[in-house]
């Protein structure tokens, strides 16, 4: 993975330095809250119901061990030993104090981490694919253009103060683990005819009150020109973008006022500009420099096939279900993808304690490499493991109760912290994922119904991505009481599609026994081989509608 | 800043986080803070309750607390409770983490 | 309001106008309305000339007209709107303007980095900047990741350098 260089150290060091001085100015009064806010805002700081809360940025997902043992130390140290992972493959710290903060990014900085940009109106942690270098039809890492990118992008001085925060998604194989048709910038690598990597570009993606999906408006932008491409579209943004209202200031909506066709011209005609210069043309040892951190690790000549995983398999009916279905295939013969879920039954989506953290570490020290990810999905991936190693693999996280067996399944939920931690939130998620969860935890029941997402959002802003869960739920707030309203049909990979809504809000009292008769609707109706997307793209909306509220 | 009291609630007390490490506190009838609800004076009515709010000033000038608001509550078994979900949380600690917050020495407010 | 120029603190030389105002002796600022309405009448008076745009008043507004100036004149009307910025690294970059770039409006201390590298070279602030506090945040980052406005090789040319000068040793 990529390590800091004599610069990289200095820009973040100085970075902790000026926030130190900000939080300085702050607690002696020498700033009001008001001027405070906008600079805690721009380093992650957020005041939230309880106390502050810390975003810390995991650029494009992926962590060394020796970097999750730190997060897991501050979560001793400055919190309460825990930290949730979110949908944008970040970490949040619940009770940090603002007095501790400039000593918290002190010590995250000596393992090259930092809350630079995780918050603001700027240009956000760049995500990516969490099976980046291991995935079997990859055309390119993903982590290489997400570096160039997270460096470009780090305190640009021009796009600091967009109309709006700004976030960028990078995929390097066809099948999208990264939600790329969501995002503001969707980036996908492509190979040319001739062979040359170059990425396509969607713009206009994203979720919160106004769901849209990315538009393409370039098939291949070169290699060389990426950086000056990207400074074209920011810049179109950065002038064009609406100011006048917050609800209207994502790029979204101004790609939405001007046509998909529009914003291509005008990107277009930016680029050449910006092309002519020749200032952000990236020259290719850059690339190479960075490419070369990214180089496939050690890997062993291995027989395909694993004995002692066959054996295993057989002989031990949990690690049997959990090879089904938290493993996933790997490039390299010999080798497999392990998924770690952050989704025990009745668990907080995405919380991981301090210990399970360094068990993690541990685990992905002995046996991947020395480094994991993060997913968009509120877990953990460990890239690069040998077949042969996975019993001990699950023997491990089993002892640190990171086994359980529900990757894609129903039990796998993304869930926002909700209103028992966001000072935004109208409702509560995280107990509804966990009573959906318990509900559903029969592992029999979970493999009979398949691959399917729920995601969950306290408010609009869809921190939970509800839109594109297969099932979405929102949480609304209807004079001091929480309700939960229900769209279907949504997905985040390359089939991108926003969720109906299926009708009125349920109570908290309904919901779960909704989300029951839902499913059973789907059992009733699927056809040999169909997951509940693909049922529900057939039939449509109506049986599920009827089976919800016929009774009613 | 949103809106954290009904109109027309009869009983509200001001509540704040605490600058230096964000806890939740509330404002005593003395004009200290108080990490405890049942420490908060309560006002009646809207014009007490503007005054209660006006009183919080001074110490957001002193940098103590940040974002004091009222919020309705309620009066009951020689107590007062938080009358929102909301505000509930905010005087216990999360629901899905009974052991962490005031909670931890203030059980059974999350029933 | 205090007027900062290439990094000293000085008095204003130029008068900000307004629309109706009588136009006092000596250097001035005008609006772009008031520009575009009195141009030649501005022009014959002999004296610097400034415009000063607003947000949403593109510098290609005035792009036939910068050797006619001497300061534009940019607007925060918060700190929260970044427009400037674009505009900026346009009239300096695009429209190759080398007069002064001066910013007005809601200026804070934590932008004066940002303002620098986009082609500011002037900026009005509050009564309470110092020299140290401009000093001090100014130079908040002696690195830059990215090329802008203001020259300063960016993290990767030094990175090359770096390597060329390591690969001119091993040679030797």
């Amino acid at each position: 993975m990529y390590r800091y260089d004599e610069f990289d150290y200095q820009i973040v060091n100085e970075r902790v330095a000026q926030f130190r001085g900000q939080v300085a100015r702050r607690l002696s009064g020498e700033l009001t809250e008001d001027e405070f806010k906008p600079l805690r805002l721009m380093n992650g700081v957020y005041l939230q119901l309880h106390a502050y809360m810390l975003r810390v940025a995991i650029p494009y997902g992926t962590l060394s061990s020796k970097q999750l043992r730190m997060l897991a130390h501050i979560g001793r140290k400055y919190d309460r030993g825990y930290g949730h992972f979110t949908t944008r493959q970040n970490l949040q710290y619940n009770w940090p104090a603002l007095k501790d903060m400039p000593d918290l990014l002190h010590d995250l900085a000596t393992v090259e981490m930092h809350a630079i940009q995780t918050s603001g109106n700027c240009i956000r942690n760049v995500t990516s694919d969490q099976y980046a270098g291991a995935a079997k039809d990859e055309i390119e890492d993903p982590r290489i253009v997400s570096e160039i990118i997270r460096q470009w992008s780090t305190f640009h001085p021009e796009f600091s103060f967009l109309p709006r925060k700004f976030k960028i998604a990078v995929s390097g194989t066809p099948d999208d683990r990264a939600a790329i048709r969501v995002h503001d910038i969707g980036i996908q690598i492509v190979r040319d005819g001739k062979g040359a990597i170059g990425y396509e570009i969607y713009v206009g993606g994203g979720l919160g009150r106004t769901p849209m999906i990315g538009k393409k408006i370039a098939d291949f932008v070169p290699k060389e020109d990426l950086l000056a491409y990207l400074e074209a579209i920011m810049r179109v943004y950065n002038m064009y973008g609406r100011r006048d209202n917050i609800y209207k200031a994502r790029i979204k909506i101004l790609v939405h006022e001007i046509g998909a066709e529009e914003m291509k011209r005008q990107v277009d005609a930016e680029f050449a500009e910006i092309r002519k210069t020749g200032a952000l043309h990236l020259p290719a040892e850059e690339v190479a420099r960075i490419q070369a951190y990214f180089a496939p690790p050690a890997y062993e000549t291995l027989p395909d096939e694993s004995t002692e995983l066959n054996k295993a398999v057989l002989a031990d009916r949990d690690f049997a279900n959990w090879v089904k279905s938290n493993v996933a295939a790997h490039k390299v013969p010999g080798y497999a993808i392990v998924n770690i879920s952050l989704k025990p039954i009745g668990g907080t989506p995405g919380d991981c304690s301090s210990d399970q953290m360094d068990a993690v570490a541990d685990i992905a020290e002995k046996y991947s490499f020395d480094e994991l990810r993060v997913t968009h999905e509120q877990n953990l991936t460990l890239a690069d493991v040998r077949k042969k190693d996975l019993p001990a693999v699950h023997a491990a996280l089993k002892a640190a109760g990171l086994a359980t067996a529900n990757i894609n399944l129903i039990t796998d939920q993304i869930a926002c912290p909700g209103l028992d931690y966001c000072a935004l939130a109208n409702a509560r998620s995280i107990p509804l994922a966990q009573q959906i969860s318990e509900r559903f935890s029969d592992l029999d029941r979970q493999h009979d119904i398949g691959e399917l997402k729920i995601n969950t959002s306290g408010c609009i802003n869809a921190c939970g991505h509800h839109h594109v869960g297969h099932i979405g739920i929102l949480g609304v707030d209807k004079k001091g009481v929480e309700y939960y309203q229900v769209t279907l049909g949504g997905a985040a990979d390359e089939k991108t599609a926003i969720g109906d809504i299926v009708g009125p809000a349920f109570t908290e009292e309904q919901i779960v026994d909704a989300i029951e008769t839902i499913v059973t609707t789907y059992l009733s109706l699927r056809q040999p081989g169909e997951r509940f997307i693909d049922t529900y793209r057939r039939t449509g909306i109506d049986p599920f509608k009827e089976s919800l509220y016929a009774t009613h | 800043m949103a809106q954290h009291s009904r109109k027309g609630a009869q009983f509200q007390a001001l509540t704040a986080n605490r600058l230096a490490d964000g806890i939740v506190v509330y404002l005593t009838s003395d004009n200290r803070w108080s990490e405890s609800l049942q420490d908060a004076d309560v006002a009646e009515g809207k014009e007490a309750g503007e005054a209660l709010l006006a009183r919080a000033q001074p110490t957001v000038d002193d940098n103590i607390v940040v974002e004091p608001y009222l919020f309705e509550i309620a009066r009951e078994d020689g107590g007062i409770r938080a009358a929102s979900v909301r505000e509930t949380i905010r005087q216990a600690g999360p629901t899905v983490r009974l052991d962490l917050g005031k909670q931890a020495e203030l059980p059974g407010v999350h029933r | 309001m205090q007027l900062i120029r290439n990094g000293e603190f000085v008095a204003d030389d130029f008068a900000t106008v307004g629309d109706e105002d009588a136009l006092p002796d000596g250097a001035v600022i005008v609006s772009l309305e008031r520009w575009q309405k009195e141009r030649d009448a501005l022009t014959a008076r002999n004296t610097p000339l400034g415009v000063r745009l607003k947000s949403g008043q593109e510098p290609s507004a005035i792009a036939e007209d910068i050797d006619k100036l001497k300061v534009v004149a940019l607007e925060f009307p918060v700190y929260r709107n970044g427009r400037a910025y674009s505009y900026a690294r346009l009239l300096r970059e695009r429209h190759g303007y080398k007069g002064e770039i001066r910013a007005v409006g809601n200026v804070l201390r934590d932008q004066f980095h940002f303002m620098v590298r986009c082609g500011f070279d002037a900026l009005e602030v509050a009564d309470n900047i110092t020299p140290e506090i401009w000093a001090e945040s100014v130079g908040a980052f002696s690195l830059s990741y990215q090329p802008a406005t203001d020259g300063r090789e960016p993290v990767l040319s030094l990175r090359q350098r770096l390597a060329a000068r390591a690969s001119a040793r091993e040679a030797v």
